[in-house]
Parts: structure tokens; sequence; C-alpha cells
């Protein structure tokens, strides 16, 4: 028999404002195994968690029971309590009269009577538990950071810094991301490639870290300590060892009409290509799509001219595994399509570009060589039009847009204005806004600058359309606050296209099982308090793969993320969870179902001899669950028909206890 | 009197199937409106005029009849507010009050064209003579 403690806490007026605590500690000391029933203001507080210990070791108890708030809050508390006072932490049970009690109900009389059956339900569980040790398994003393963008950078170098091994895995054939884009950052106008090539040399030049280039996660197993990646590396037909990125094949090569996606498609590169100057690493990839001598096995230029010997044509996917302790996702975002947007001619007119675009026309390494010119006459461009918002904040059933602020466009389009006034004065610069949202260190000046000292026309109000007319673009917009409809004629027109996460990462968060939102975005274990952690143990967030964010932000989210990673890299052993399945061999019909619907592969099945009544041995199919793997989600004590599977911690007969406890 | 100004709120809302709380003052439904300036009232104030309860102007104006039904501020608002549809049901409610069409019902099925909006047309028999 058990000697169970009950203990009631008053959350304040939180629980005691509905339920009767004193009434409730009451009625459960007359339950089974109950010796001691006592209530307290703050059972989490040093006084309640002191009277805790003590009632255990003056008592002798073997179980306790804690009425008070949900098991997420304080279950650890108390179990580290009980602990302490020499009990097996997992004979605590809590009963959740908070949550589900007193915080939806109205009047006393129910609440205590709901606390009291919630109470009875948990009694008698602990009557039935047993003490748990939890294993303990290795962690494997290096991280993945899956993508390559500022997130990634900053959080493998903070990573490394520590003295652990880190592996970046990029899709591209650079890392660098989206900030390798930009021309200059706001609110300081420091030249992106300026503050972030830098830390790309740091990342290639560090010899903890190594990057995939071109490559992309494939297959994800184990769990927290213990992840098993296999990485596809593509094949990019030049061998990234011996190439030393001197660039003569890329001048070479007579395939010269192949979009160049760095520069948003509005210039070319050739079938062999380094994406930037300062590409890390600075090898060449050959695009097999545009590459003539891999579509038809006639040309071969770029073997002839490369002085190394470092084109491979027969180059093949290959495939690596490596085991990780810990996983970061970091996988960026990209604008919206704009196709859906009619309204602004994008489709229809060259001069109607997005501020990603913008930022290419502007920078020293773009097509235009850094002189804003108009992408369809090369003329300078006189009247620009910005228009914001364009597919942030719609509503949710609209067919097109998000519903989300994708934050950045504020201070970028006052970025972009003020540069463009900067430059060429004789510019007229209007800004079309909803909102002006500029929340941050130094943002709100930044962007009162634009209006005062650079005379950027930032009007309240939205344009309703763009039509192409005779080379210009006739823009029709509001000016809520003048109450007049506008009539532009724009030379340029530049469109705020709002972020979204990018595609990969909806597949990737399959292979991780972690969780996401309904627009794609990875979701953190705590809005506020667990902000840099997926709900998933030993995966971890940077960047705007959670949220859109600016570049500030993901560099203190990416070193948050990566001081999470060094605190579980740090340890030898990581404590595993006991509640686990465990199967009774003797019951056990060897039907494989458990094995089926395993989602974390912990199940095998292994013939084993048994010993029959009659002093025979017979060889049996039985199921064995690897403790290690196994996340305790009970769905194999659900499929299993002969009832041989169980949860240690939540058995069959507890859970039947705790409804027949209620029902009574 | 209040209740009497509820009541038609509560109706035009309820005819129209229009949310105006929904609306975040973009104003792209007034940048986008053709008749803009023939509009004493514009779209985008209908709504906020329409959400406070100040209906007497709206339904005294002439902007009633100068919105065309064309719809671009259907389609391009950005939070499914869909104004057109909230002047429809102003000029409705104007017309029961008064009690005349301007088109008879029996001319309709001749001017129907499946590239226009059903409302465009109904509108249509409120606004034109013809």
């Amino acid at each position: 028999m058990q000697r169970i403690g009950v203990f009631v806490c008053h959350c304040g007026t939180n629980i005691a404002g509905t339920v009767d605590v004193k009434a409730v500690a009451e009625a459960l000391k007359f339950e089974p195994g109950v010796v001691v029933s006592t209530d307290y203001q703050y059972m989490c507080s040093q006084a309640g968690q002191e009277m805790i210990k003590e009632a255990i070791i003056e008592n002798k108890l073997t179980g306790i029971v804690v009425c008070s708030c949900s098991p997420r809050m304080h279950e650890a508390t108390f179990r580290k309590t009980a602990a302490a006072a020499g009990l097996n932490p997992y004979m605590v049970e809590i009963a959740n009269i908070r949550e589900q009690c007193s915080w939806v109900h109205k009047d006393i009389p129910t609440g205590t009577e709901k606390a009291i059956i919630l109470g009875k339900a948990a009694i008698a569980k602990v009557n039935l538990n047993a003490p748990l040790t939890p294993g303990e398994s290795p962690v494997t003393k290096r991280a993945l950071v899956i993508g390559g963008g500022i997130a990634g950078i900053q959080t493998a170098l903070d990573i490394a810094d520590a003295g652990f091994p880190v592996d970046i895995v990029e899709t591209k054939p650079t890392i660098g991301g989206k900030m390798a884009q930009l021309d200059k950052t706001f609110p300081t106008l420091d030249c992106a490639a300026c503050i972030l090539t830098p830390k790309m040399v740091d990342v290639a030049t560090n010899d903890k870290i190594r990057i995939f280039s071109y490559s992309e996660v494939s297959e994800v197993n184990g769990f927290v300590g213990n992840f098993d990646v296999t990485i596809k590396r593509r094949a990019r037909y030049v061998k990234e060892d011996i190439c030393t990125g001197c660039g003569l094949c890329t001048e070479k090569c007579p395939q010269k009409k192949v979009p160049n996606e760095f520069n948003l498609n509005m210039d070319n590169r050739r079938a062999i290509y380094i994406p930037f100057a300062q590409a890390v690493p600075k090898v060449a990839t050959i695009d097999p799509e545009s590459c003539t001598m891999l579509k038809t096995g006639k040309c071969g230029v770029c073997s002839k001219v490369c002085t190394v010997g470092a084109i491979d044509y027969n180059a093949k996917d290959e495939f690596i595994t490596e085991k990780y302790g810990a996983i970061v996702v970091a996988t960026g975002f990209n604008p919206i399509s704009m196709d859906k947007f009619d309204e602004y001619a994008y489709s229809q007119s060259k001069d109607v570009i997005t501020s990603l675009e913008l930022e290419r026309l502007m920078n020293a390494a773009g097509p235009t060589g850094g002189t804003l010119l108009r992408p369809s006459d090369g003329e300078h461009p006189h009247t620009i039009v910005f228009v914001q918002c364009v597919g942030s904040r719609c509503d949710s059933c609209a067919e097109k847009g998000k519903e989300y602020c994708s934050k950045i466009c504020c201070m970028y389009t006052a970025k972009h204005a003020m540069l463009i006034r900067d430059k060429y004065p004789d510019t007229d610069v209007y800004v079309f806004y909803i909102d002006v949202r500029t929340p941050g260190k130094n943002f709100d000046e930044f962007y009162r600058r634009a209006v005062e000292e650079y005379g950027v026309h930032y009007i309240k109000g939205m344009v309703g359309k763009v039509s192409p007319e005779g080379g210009k673009l006739k823009v029709r917009a509001s000016d809520l606050i003048d109450g007049k409809q506008l009539n532009i004629d724009a030379d340029l027109v530049v469109l705020a296209a709002a972020i979204e996460p990018d595609k990969s990462a909806r597949p990737l968060a399959t292979m991780l099982t972690a969780s996401m939102d309904t627009n794609d975005f990875f979701t953190e274990a705590h809005p506020k308090l667990r902000p840099v952690e997926s709900p998933t143990a030993g995966v971890y967030l940077s960047g705007t793969c959670q949220g859109p964010k600016d570049i500030p932000e993901t560099v203190s989210q990416a070193g948050a993320a990566a001081s999470m990673v060094i605190a579980l890299l740090c340890k030898d052993k990581l404590t595993g969870n006991p509640c686990v399945a465990h199967s009774d061999e003797m019951m056990c019909n060897g039907c494989s179902t458990c094995e089926k619907v395993c989602p974390y592969g912990a199940i095998t099945y292994i013939d084993k001899e048994f010993r029959m009544p009659d002093r025979t041995t017979k060889v049996r199919r039985v199921a064995q669950v690897n403790e290690a793997v196994c996340q305790g989600c009970g769905a194999c004590t659900v499929a299993c028909m002969s009832g041989a599977m169980d949860l240690k911690g939540f058995t069959n007969k507890q859970i039947f206890a705790e409804v027949d406890a209620i029902c009574k | 009197m209040q209740n009497k100004k509820e009541l038609q709120k509560e109706q035009i809302l309820r005819m129209s199937g229009v949310n105006p709380r929904k609306c975040m003052r973009c104003g792209k439904c007034s940048g986008t409106c053709p008749s803009y300036d023939e509009m004493e009232y514009h779209p985008h104030q209908f709504v906020y005029m329409v959400e406070t309860g100040d209906l007497e102007p709206l339904m005294n104006s002439d902007s009633l009849y100068k919105c065309l039904s064309c719809f671009a501020c259907v389609d391009r608002c950005p939070r499914n507010v869909e104004p057109a549809k909230l002047i429809e049901a102003l000029r409705l409610t104007v017309i029961r009050e008064k009690g005349k069409n301007h088109l008879k019902s029996d001319d309709i099925p001749a001017l129907l064209d499946d590239e226009m909006p059903q409302q465009a047309i109904v509108s249509a028999m409120r606004k034109y003579s013809k």
C-alpha cells in the first residue's frame, strides 16, 4: 500500500478564487492510501516546496499528488522537490485544478467538486505508480546547420567558437543567402557585402566548420543527441577540392544565355558559373539544365581551359551520412510570387519590379553596375513609386497574399527611397503606405530622416492600379489624408512583396518531425520563453524560417540558437524519458502491428527462445523496444491487439484507475 | 431613432454580407475606383461610415449612383471587404424606402452576360433607366 501525501495549491486567487481549496484538501484526506492532505498559498514557492519535502520525510511518503496548475508548468519543479526528499520523481502526480478547473469554471461549488474529482483520479493513479529510472543516451558532439544565409552562418560561427564541429548544408552553390544579394542595410546603411563577406570568409577558414554547398538534407533519423542525417551532395561537375575559382571557365563557356538567378534573372550568366565574386566556396558549378556538353556531349570548352583539370562531366550525386547531436534549421525566406497581383502589371512591364530586384539594380555588382536604370530601356527613372504591403496583411480567405505583416518592408523601402534621393536628387520618390511600422532601435528616426531630410513623398493610401502606357507607368492611387485620387506617371514602380518561408521548409519539417504553422513558418517551443527551440527535442530555429525578421534580429536569434546547441553539446550524456513503451514478451503474439505504427522506428522484432512448461524450448517472434529511441507517444499500446504493449508511467491499468475514480 | 439606425445598419450588413470591421483602411478601393472623381463619398468612406453608423449622408448622396459596380474594389481589396457589395446594399435600402427602380425587371434577362458579375446587372436596375 502506498503512503500518499496530497498538496493543494491556492495559486493566489487563480485557484482559490473558484475552488474551495480547504474543502478539497479535507475531502481527499479519506482517499485510499492518503496519509496527509494539506493546502498552501503557493506550492511552487520555496516555502511550499520545503513543506512538501518535510511531509515526505516525516510521513515516510511513497507518492505525492500536487493539485495545482498544468503539469507543463510545474511538474518538473515538483519532481525535483520529491527527488530532493529521496522520493522517486516519477511517484509525483499533478492534478491540474487550474487550467482544467478554476480557470474554466465560474462558481465555487462546481469548481470545488471538479477539483476533488481530479484529485481522486490522480490519487488512484499514484496508487499504481512504480518508481522509474530514466535511461541515458550519449551525445554526438557535432551540430548540423541547415541553410547558409546570415542566420546559418552566425549560428555555425558561434557553435564553432565554442569548440564544437559544425556542418552547414546549403542548397545554392555558395553560402551567403539573401543578405549577399542586398545592396545596403538599414538603419546604418552599411554595405551588405562589406559586413557579410568577412563572416563568410570566417566560415571558410574555420577548421571546425565544413560547408556542404549545392547539397540538401535527404533523410533524418534518430533523436536528440543522436541524429543520423543523410546529405545529398548534388553533382556540380567540378571537383571542389581542385577548382581554384579562377573563373576562366566562366568566361570561356559558349552558353551565354542562362538567366542569372543571383541577379533575379535580370541578366545572364554562363552554364558554368560562380554566383558572385566573394562566393564561398569559390568553386565553379555547371548547371546541367543549360550545359551543352552534359546535354549533347558536344562542347567541353570548360574542361579544355581549366588549367588544373577540375572539370568532371561524369560526376554523380553523392550521399553522405553523418551523426549529429543537434540540428539548427535556418532555411530562410523568399519574396512571394507577384503573378496573382495583375493590378500592378508586374508581368506586363519590366519596369514594375520587386524590392529585391531593386537591390540588385542598385548594387555595384548587379546587372547595371550599380547605376539605377529602368530595366525596359536603360534610361534613368525620374519618378519612382513604391507600393508597400503587396501581399502582406491580406485577409485569410483572400486568394492571394499572406495574412501576416512581413515586418522588413517598411524599413527597406525607407532605405531605398533615401538612397535614391541621395544619389539622384532630381528623382521624385513616392511611397504609398497603409501604416509605417518602424519599431526597432533607430528605426523610426531612420524613416523620419527619409521624409524630413531626403524629401521622400510618403502618402497614406494604396495604389489601386498600374497600367503601362506609352513607355510610362500610369499609377492610380488614393491619398486618404487629402481625400484625393492621384494619377502619377511613373518611370519605375517598386513592389514591397511579402516574404514567405523557403519551399524546402515543409519537407524538411516532415523529416525532422518539427511542427509548423499554417504559413509554413517553424513553430517555436514557447512563443515567449523558448523562442529558438522547436518542440522537437534537439531541433533549433534560426532566422526567418521561424517568422519574418530583419538582419539584427536574425543575428541575435542565431546566437541564441547557437547557445542552446552549445549547452546541449557540452553534456556527455542526456537523461531520457523513462515513460517509454515496454512489451510483455509472454503476451506478445509477434503480429508486427506496433512496429508498423511506431513513428520513431523504436520497435524491432527478434526471435527469442522460451522455455515451455513441459521443459522444451520454443522460438517465438517478439517485439523489442529501443528505449533510447522511444518517445513515449503510446501509439503502439493502442495498436497492440494482445495487450502486450504498455507505456511505463501511463499503463492501461493506471489510466483505467483514473477513469474509474472520475466516474465513481 | 437610435434603434432604427442600428437596425438599418444591421440590415445593410446582412444584405451585403460585408463585415466592415475587416477593413484595415489602406484605401486601395479608392485608389482603384474609376468613378472616384464623380463621387462625393468614396469607397473607403462608404465602408468606414457604415461601420460608424453614419448612414444618412451616404443614403442622401448621389455617390450611390456613381458607383459603376465594376467590382474593381472587390477584386483588389486585400482584406476581402467587398465595398461594391456594401454600396449595392445601401442603394437597395434607398430604393426600398422610395419604392422605385430605374430599370424594368423584365428587361434584365436580355442584358445578361456571362462575363459580368450578376450583381452588376442587379445594381444597374437601381441606377439606370435606359
